[in-house]
């Protein structure tokens, strides 16, 4: 393993105070180098949900560590004071639906997030097409979100998350409302772009058909990690 | 699609509201406008009307149909001439039309009072059931019209020459019009008569010819609503209007006067209740757009969250929602302006005067509405936890 990609110590998260305090997250240790993509998998209130709004920056942990790529981002406190700017430019998300913004294109959906972090629109647009390209969806880049099949959004979705080249991404359930098919394609996309952008990808999944693609894993159960090697079957 | 489908089809329907919105403004214009031609038409300088009164058109006045004699000698004045104004309905053969008669002074086109062009026919030629019709009444020429008891024969079209509640103007020679502001139907008439008769201060013994004479001063009638002056050239209207003022003791409005009155009195009601109107209209179009424009961002709440985790900014979302607004209030605009210039004015039974600075108004005005309608949901977004994109 590496310093950079993602890596998280003893982390908590406790809701509530006193006698209604609720600990979410107990204690969460996980690691995740770049070009890797492991699961996290665990039964409904394990505290999954928790720890991907910990790591994508949107709550604040209550104690422990994370360090995303060199850089403390969280050490019993955030270390990093633009919180916006840091989920825009270093964390990439990938969603359960593709929630596409329904009037832009398809390249001004992706190319938005460039252009929010001060690139001009023509680099913006062509780092989108060519993320098109790896992913195969460049024959749609005019296409309003509505035309696009469910399977195309979502590659769209992963371009977006891509796109600004960010040393973690966190994919929330990303292959539910797809079918073996194209859920395994997701994830060989995953994978791919994992290696192709040194990236640290994060599945949230309670995907069977998926979870076996998955060389690590790891499991959450009432706010606890347990990592566990994977099988890591091919994406056939 | 079906966002786009709800966008589009408000965006119409708030058209036509904007459409409504901007008839009403042109109906008021429209008004004014009638007022004015009815003054321009008019070809006079100064109104003489009866004393300490608002007439001929606000109020009804009443002058001796000879005062214009005296007028006529003042310094400064080219002519002047009678003229009454009775709004009536005007029988026809298969009904009647609203309109307001006009007894104008015998004499040659250009003379205080008359139409001052006609689109077909001929001006009024002899004195009495002759008649020149506002083409807007529907009269055509040739057609027997019926005034009271009297009839007569179109014999002259015009055209924009309308009282200021916008009834088409018919003219007939004045002392018609006279008669027929004043004459009684023939029962009444006799009955008149009959009590004259048995008034003993009328019917005295010793007195012939007094009962007679009291009969026939009752039956004429030397009375018109005012009398139109002009002034000839290189003469300040105020100054003859101040003469006629000291001299016959009336009460006299310049040009300026006379629309005030007409605009600032005779349509300030109708005026008020438009500019009511008006403020209702704006304020349900508000609601329409606050509560699409609300609802569409209720269903875009998980991309809201998306936008914001994904590090998008709030005054990027409160832009895109104003955009979205102010979309569909420029949708509106064009449906509206649309509706009412090829829908509305045209079928509407008033003058209805479109104005391309009442246009710009009320585009302003969209656009203003818009962006405010849209707080409640630019609130209702920037509420958005970025954590709902995340999870079930």
């Amino acid at each position: 393993m590496t310093a950079k990609g993602i890596r998280i110590q003893g982390l908590k998260k406790r809701y509530g105070s006193g006698d209604t305090a609720v600990d979410a997250l107990k204690t969460v240790d996980m690691h995740v180098a770049p070009g890797e993509v492991v699961g996290l998998i665990g039964p409904s209130g394990s505290g999954k949900t928790t720890l991907l709004k910990c790591l994508g920056a949107v709550i604040e942990p209550t104690a422990g560590k994370m360090i995303l790529g060199d850089d403390v981002i969280y050490d019993d406190g955030w270390k990093v004071k633009d919180l916006r700017a840091l989920r825009r430019d270093r964390i990439g998300f990938v969603f359960q639906a593709p929630y596409l913004i329904p009037f832009l294109d398809v390249t001004d959906n992706v190319a938005l997030l460039p252009m929010l972090a001060g690139r001009p629109n023509a680099e913006a647009r062509k780092r989108a097409i060519e993320l098109f390209k790896a992913l195969d969806v460049e024959h749609r880049a005019k296409a309003m979100p509505s035309q696009l099949s469910g399977g195309e959004q979502q590659r769209v979705a992963i371009a977006r998350g891509l796109v600004n080249h960010p040393p973690v991404i966190l994919a929330d359930e990303p292959t539910a409302p797809l079918d073996s098919e194209r859920a395994l394609a997701v994830v060989r996309i995953l994978n791919d772009m994992a290696k192709k952008f040194e990236t640290a990808i994060i599945v949230v999944t309670h995907d069977e058909k998926i979870i076996p693609t998955f060389k690590r894993i790891y499991h959450i159960r009432d706010g606890i990690t347990y990592e566990e090697e994977g099988e890591g079957r091919g994406f056939e | 699609m079906h966002s786009w489908g709800k966008f589009v089809f408000t965006g119409m329907g708030l058209g036509l509201l904007i459409g409504i919105t901007l008839s009403m403004a042109g109906i008021y214009r429209g008004m004014v406008d009638d007022a004015k031609v009815l003054l321009d038409n008019s070809g006079a300088d100064l109104w003489v009307v009866q004393k300490d009164t608002l007439g001929p058109y606000a109020e009804s006045s009443s002058l001796y149909d000879d005062v214009w004699r005296g007028i006529r000698g003042i310094l400064g004045v080219e002519r002047a001439a009678n003229i009454t104004y009775l709004t009536m309905q005007v029988g026809k053969q298969d009904g009647d039309v609203r309109a307001m008669v006009t007894g104008v002074t015998p004499g040659e086109p250009g003379t205080p009072g008359w139409p001052p062009y006609l689109v077909a026919g001929r001006q009024i030629t002899r004195s009495h059931y002759e008649a020149v019709a506002d083409i807007a009444s529907g009269f055509k020429l040739g057609e027997r019209i019926q005034v009271r008891r009297n009839q007569y024969t179109v014999v002259g079209l015009t055209r924009r020459m309308v009282s200021s509640n916008g009834d088409p103007m018919v003219f007939i020679p004045l002392k018609d019009a006279q008669e027929a502001q004043f004459l009684k139907d023939n029962d009444a008439i006799r009955e008149q008569r009959r009590r004259t008769a048995e008034n003993p201060a009328f019917n005295r013994p010793g007195v012939p010819g007094l009962l007679d004479a009291v009969i026939a001063s009752l039956s004429t009638n030397p009375y018109v609503n005012a009398v139109l002056v002009r002034v000839e050239t290189g003469h300040d209207p105020e100054e003859v209007a101040e003469s006629i003022r000291r001299w016959k003791r009336l009460t006299v409005y310049t040009r300026s006067q006379m629309e005030e009155i007409l605009v600032g009195k005779l349509i300030a009601t109708s005026a008020r209740q438009i500019f009511m109107f008006l403020v209702i209209l704006s304020m349900v179009s508000s609601a329409i757009v606050a509560f699409i424009i609300y609802t569409l961002t209720l269903g875009k709440i998980r991309e809201i969250a998306v936008l914001k985790l994904i590090g998008t900014k709030n005054s990027t979302i409160v832009g895109l929602i104003m955009q979205q607004s102010i979309a569909l209030g420029l949708i509106g605009f064009v449906v509206g302006k649309i509706s009412a210039t090829l829908l509305m004015a045209p079928i509407f039974p008033k003058y209805v005067l479109l104005q391309p600075l009442d246009s710009v108004m009320g585009f302003i005005a969209v656009v203003m509405i818009c962006v405010l309608s849209s707080i409640i949901a630019i609130r209702a977004a920037l509420r958005v936890d970025p954590a709902e994109a995340i999870g079930g």
